[in-house]
């Protein structure tokens, strides 16, 4: 396999259940980790409430995808960026969230993207 | 009349079309619309608004699914999925603002 790490980006935009988009990302984001690549994942618009606590599907028998989120530590994708004007917009903190994130501004969320080799958007 | 609402307020324009256009009777919301019912949002404003012409319904499981059953907004009624069907056959007729 190459030794070259590029540095990729998943950039999340849509609430959970409502699309497959938060999922499929998910799944993405596992396989890349698996080849040991420098993996960002940023959380901006309605993405936000993908990392809300406390997410209950029971009622409309849906997988509830949210612990997965916690296990990603375990496949060393630790970098998670969530949008600080999102999470306004939406009545959210960062007490809100499922796990340790870093909070960024719209800006410096466009600074980070530059910095990408390869960028993956849901 | 029954309008039913399933997209996000932030990210797409469906319930700002439909709050242009219902002038009286239910709106109940379901799927991703459920965030416009939400404490604290940005468009709790609209909502808030949107009561004194049409009462307001949120389907609870698909909130509950969303982590937020505990931030319903003052004035919105929770409903079952019973409770979708009840609102169903008492209106005469149903928009669904796909």
């Amino acid at each position: 396999m190459s030794d070259v790490v590029k540095k990729f980006m998943f950039v999340n935009r849509k609430a959970p259940y409502g699309t497959i988009y938060a999922l499929e990302s998910l799944e993405v984001v596992l396989i890349t980790a698996a080849f040991d690549q420098d993996v960002s994942l940023v959380f901006l618009d309605d993405g936000v409430y993908q990392m809300k606590k406390g997410q209950q599907t029971k009622g409309i028998e849906i997988k509830n995808f949210s612990p997965t989120y916690r296990a990603l530590d375990g496949y060393d994708v630790e970098k998670l960026y969530v949008e600080k004007e999102a999470m306004e917009e939406r009545g959210l903190t960062e007490d809100d969230l499922l796990v340790d994130v870093t909070v960024l501004s719209r800006a410096e969320m466009g600074a980070l993207m530059d910095q990408q080799d390869v960028v993956l958007s849901f | 009349m029954l309008h039913i609402v399933n997209k996000s307020p932030l990210s797409n324009g469906t319930l700002d079309s439909c709050l242009r256009v219902a002038v009286s009777g239910d709106i109940l919301l379901i799927e991703d619309a459920v965030y416009a019912a939400t404490k604290g949002n940005s468009f709790e404003a609209k909502v808030r608004a949107a009561m004194g012409k049409c009462k307001i319904y949120v389907l609870m499981p698909d909130l509950e699914a969303r982590g937020l059953g505990d931030r319903l907004m003052d004035g919105v009624t929770g409903v079952d999925h019973g409770g979708f069907v009840d609102l169903a056959i008492s209106n005469k007729a149903t928009q669904s603002w796909l």
